[in-house]
């Protein structure tokens, strides 16, 4: 209550200013003429009684001002002469402001965005109800996400911890509504997967549990929100609809709400449809084999009052049981839980380690601007030290004058931020839309929320005061007497000031940042052109899975025959190949391999995990992968002959034992098939530019047919006309069949996606650090030389040299930079350590990349003093004396 | 005239209190009559008076009105409120304690301890 009444108090005087105010005039004024009355009435005339009764009264004004502080008012009242005070200095050194401002946008802007992608890839949770107990369930010591199907009923019907489990898996399918079929990605999800996560259609209905009676039984599918928008118009008619998805019929149910797009924070399906009929959306069944871990994800929430330590515990014994259960099939059933969104921790870890290690980055730029802002306001302060002085003899308190510093830093770190916020959001909202991947639905909506909005705001007003509180101590340092007496603050210029260690600071942390960009860089380069075990370059791959059109089993090959021959028939075309899915794809498939000898098949006894290829005979030769020995496969490498396989120099050494006597060699894959070795080719990248050697096999498509066909076709005809001639050639074999074409290189890129992403971040970042240093050394350069112009003029006058005028004028601000980018230097060697998880080779002992940080610096260094040094070579010592 | 005395930190409300608590006074008129009831001893700096009414009136011990004075000029006349007395007394109270407790500190005796 009693907080309240002042509250109310305060703000009523504050509004009642002027009354206020006019009343204390005229109350002091009466006391002051009553005195006069008394005076006159000693003898003295009345002018006379006046004048002395107001010199008996005392500061006038000052006591005015403490009656406004008795009566409370003044907290708001002296806070708006601050801020007014403050626009009136700031407009009156606008360039100052400007580059205040921008400095600190930018550095604030930085922080935004990165805080903005963190905190909706990483804080902020799925939109489903109760996502706090929503987990996904994690395999082994590698913390794999991906099941069986089997494993996942056993999970599903045996625990006791969650309220029920739901699983899902991504596929592309073709969908046909009547007229042109287009691919499209869905979820394949199990019945009970919407009342799993307790999720209520917006329209129509979902499939349920009840739903699932055998194979192929449930040919529904459910849309998103945003599909049915721009798919079907929000046409509510679009309830029982019967499309075509693989040319298969199945009946539309319903649309899910808005804010439901899925259990991926960044991959967002069209539709969903029920995973019991996967085998028409795959042309393959594999829900049947528990060593096929092909569910993308197994979730659900947790009962109440379940702890995940507790569901762990028993997914364990669940597991322990299978293992025993099936020895071949189950090995490492131990469990973890996970959040769901980034598709478990192989991902989200490495994805939130980067993003913090970026968040400490865009840190050091504030920072950084910060120190330089910190700088300018101590070079202010002292330049304004004669003002400073000249208030506090006429008895401003150091409070008041401390309380303008602060508004100013304040209201130039508010001004910042509001822009850099303004720009961030912009950003955001463009990478919100914006698909790396065109072929994939892959989209990071990073829409700025009240939490980036507050953030910013916080760092705004933070740094407002970090670089605010940078001249309090000279200010309260500040003697009056001495300034007003000597003319200035002309101290020797040679002890190492605040401004010297700030400027020092600064440059650091941006020689930290040019340094970890270069790296990055140089990595990048590197990897571009490293050794990938093929050759991207004037190749173009034709995608499509068979199975959308309707193709499964033995129709399959001889479409692909049919496909390789028509493409081959082109004019221009080299070679086509044919893979189903390429190296550096997202995800790679691998099967763990076992030598000959082992006879025991279980998964803790193969040699290696190898990846898998499944090619046409042309492969190599289309994708420019050199043969090392032995021969290529054959179309007469098909189900009726022996199984072969060609195999990369990895796998040979690793599970053959040599390179050289690998040849006519076998080893086993987890079925127990074995497979003779007839060829061995380059080692390659499959599944990153930054793994290592992996070993790889490469099996004939007959013999382990694949609907997923990726058609690689070398040719040096022009992309364009080759593009038109490629569709044609397939669309004459099947309308039907929806496809894509990609150069190679382009398709690589977005494979490249994240190693491309944290160059680009940390090139901007290191973008930024180069400007703010720029800034910092030209504010001190040019600060230092208008500083000591007089005595420039006189060593001119004295006849010095050029070189000897430069050395005076900025020697100094070389010597910082020097010491600054030293001490970068070498703390930005020390981080880059932490970049080798993300950029392909990342070495800081590059003579390159040391090189150029130093002349990076250099060049800066010349750039920043370029101006001041032109005005310190300019100066023409008569016009400067006459002036004094 | 007496010899005059420096007032003691934060006597000033108390006075102030005192001198109104005899009749409602303006407040030059407070002023002459703390040096009238302190026999011309206390001497107040004519300023300073001023902020020290407006923060007793904003505490709600002191209540004003606009009224003409005995030389027919407006002024603002400065009354005790019902918590200003309580205070008044209190404050009072205090103040005889201590001074008697610090008259008897100073005048004690060899012999007395």
């Amino acid at each position: 209550m009693r907080l309240l009444d002042s509250l109310h108090f305060r703000m009523a005087t504050l509004f009642r200013r002027s009354r206020v105010n006019a009343e204390m005039e005229e109350e002091l004024h009466s006391h002051i003429e009553h005195r006069a009355d008394d005076l006159e009435r000693s003898g003295l005339s009345r002018i006379e009684a006046e004048r002395k009764a107001r010199v008996e009264f005392g500061g006038y004004q000052r006591v005015k001002e403490e009656c406004h502080e008795a009566t409370g008012g003044t907290l708001f009242q002296s806070f708006w002469q601050d801020l007014r005070y403050s626009l009136r200095v700031l407009r009156k050194s606008p360039g100052f402001a400007i580059a205040a401002v921008l400095t600190l946008a930018l550095a604030i802007g930085a922080n935004a965005v990165v805080f903005g992608v963190l905190n909706a890839l990483i804080l902020r949770p799925l939109k489903v109800p109760q996502a706090e107990s929503l987990w996904a369930i994690e395999r082994g010591k590698d913390k794999a996400i991906n099941h069986s199907y089997p494993d996942y009923l056993d999970l599903r019907d045996r625990n006791r911890s969650f309220e029920d489990l739901a699983a899902y898996n991504v596929a592309t399918v073709g969908l046909d509504t009547g007229n042109n079929p287009s691919s499209s990605w869905i979820f394949e999800v199990t019945g009970n997967y919407f009342d799993a996560l307790h999720i209520q259609p917006y329209l129509g209905r979902f499939f349920h549990a009840a739903d699932e009676r055998g194979p192929n039984s449930a040919p529904y599918i459910v849309l998103t929100h945003t599909f049915w928008h721009s798919h079907f118009r929000d046409d509510p008619g679009v309830v029982n609809r019967v499309v075509q998805v693989n040319k298969h019929p199945f009946t539309v149910l319903g649309v899910a709400p808005p804010e439901f797009r899925g259990t991926i924070s960044f991959v967002f399906p069209d539709f969903w449809v029920p995973i019991v009929n996967q085998e028409q959306i795959e042309g393959a069944n594999f829900l049947k084999a528990r060593g096929n871990r092909e569910i993308l994800m197994v979730l659900g929430h947790l009962r109440a009052g379940v702890s995940p330590a507790q569901a762990i515990s028993d997914l364990d014994s669940i597991g322990a049981d299978l293992e025993k259960a099936y020895p071949k099939e189950d090995g490492h059933m131990t469990f973890s839980l996970t959040r769901p969104g980034l598709t478990g921790d192989w991902f989200g870890g490495p994805l939130q380690e980067f993003l913090t290690g970026l968040m400490l980055l865009a840190g050091l730029i504030l920072l950084a601007a910060c120190a330089n802002l910190g700088s300018l306001f101590a070079a202010r302060a002292a330049d304004r030290s004669r003002e400073v002085a000249l208030r506090l003899a006429l008895g401003a308190s150091r409070i008041r004058i401390l309380r303008h510093v602060f508004t100013e830093a304040v209201l130039i770190s508010l001004m910042g931020g509001v822009v850099g916020l303004w720009g961030s959001v912009a950003l955001l909202r463009a990478l919100s839309v914006w698909r790396p991947v065109p072929s994939a639905p892959l989209l990071v909506p990073v829409y700025a929320d009240t939490n980036v909005y507050l953030f910013a705001l916080l760092l705004a007003l933070a740094s407002g005061f970090l670089f605010g509180a940078v001249p309090v101590r000279q200010i309260l340092h500040t003697s009056p007497y001495e300034v007003v007496k000597s003319g200035s603050t002309g101290r020797a210029g040679r002890r190492i000031t605040v401004r010297d260690l700030l400027l020092v600071v600064q440059i650091a942390i941006c020689a930290v940042l040019v340094t970890s960009s270069m790296v990055a860089l140089r990595g990048m380069v590197r990897a571009m052109h490293s050794n990938f075990g093929f050759e991207p370059r004037n190749a173009t791959l034709v995608e499509t899975t068979l199975s959308m059109a309707g193709y499964a089993g033995d129709s399959v090959p001889p479409m692909q025959k049919r496909m390789i021959d028509a493409l081959q028939a082109i004019p221009g075309v080299k070679s086509v190949g044919l893979v189903d899915r390429p190296p550096l794809y997202f995800g790679a498939n691998g099967a763990n391999v076992f030598t000959d000898r082992t006879a025991d098949l279980r998964p803790s006894n193969a040699a290696a995990e190898a990846m898998i290829y499944n090619i046409s005979p042309e492969y190599f030769d289309a994708a420019g992968t050199e043969v090392l020995a032995g021969r290529m496969l054959t179309w007469h490498d098909d189900k009726n002959s022996p199984r072969v396989a060609v195999v990369n120099r990895q796998f040979a050494s690793k599970i053959l034992g040599s390179v050289a006597g690998a040849i006519g060699g076998y080893f086993k894959r987890g079925d127990g098939t074995r497979i003779q070795v007839v060829g061995i080719v380059e080692d390659g990248k499959y599944g990153s530019l930054s793994e290592t050697p992996q070993p790889a096999m490469f099996l004939p498509i007959l013999q382990s047919p694949s609907s997923s066909t990726v058609l690689v076709v070398r040719s040096n005809r022009d992309p364009q006309q080759l593009t038109e001639a490629l569709k044609s050639a397939v669309l004459n074999l099947d309308a039907g069949l929806p496809f894509t074409i990609l150069p190679w290189n382009t398709e690589l890129q977005s494979a490249l996606l994240t190693p491309r992403m944290a160059t680009i971040s940390l090139g901007v970042l290191g973008l930024m650090g180069a400007m703010l240093s720029i800034t910092g050394i030209f504010g001190m350069a040019a600060y230092s030389v208008s500083r000591r112009l007089r005595e420039l003029g006189i060593r001119v006058a004295l006849g010095a040299q050029r070189t000897e005028v430069l050395q005076a004028a900025l020697g100094r601000a070389f010597k910082l930079l020097a010491v600054g980018s030293a001490a970068g230097l070498i703390l930005g060697i020390l981080a880059s350590r932490v970049l080798a998880y993300i950029v392909y080779q990342a070495t800081p002992r590059d003579p390159v990349v040391l090189g150029g940080v130093v002349l990076t610096m250099m060049l800066l260094g010349l750039v920043a003093t370029w101006i001041p040094a032109q005005r310190a070579l300019s100066l023409d010592p008569l016009i400067l004396l006459r002036e004094e | 005239m007496a010899e005059q005395a420096q007032l003691l930190p934060g006597t000033l409300d108390l006075l102030i209190l005192r001198a109104v608590s005899l009749g409602p006074l303006h407040g030059y008129g407070i002023l002459l009559r703390i040096v009238q009831i302190s026999g011309n001893v206390l001497m107040i700096e004519q300023g300073a008076l001023y902020p020290g009414l407006f923060r007793l009136e904003r505490q709600g011990l002191l209540k004003t009105n606009w009224g003409t004075s005995e030389n027919n000029r407006r002024a603002k006349f400065y009354e005790l409120t019902a918590a200003g007395r309580k205070r008044l007394r209190e404050e009072t109270d205090n103040w005889n304690r201590l001074a008697t407790a610090i008259g008897s500190a100073l005048s004690a005796q060899p012999e007395e301890i």
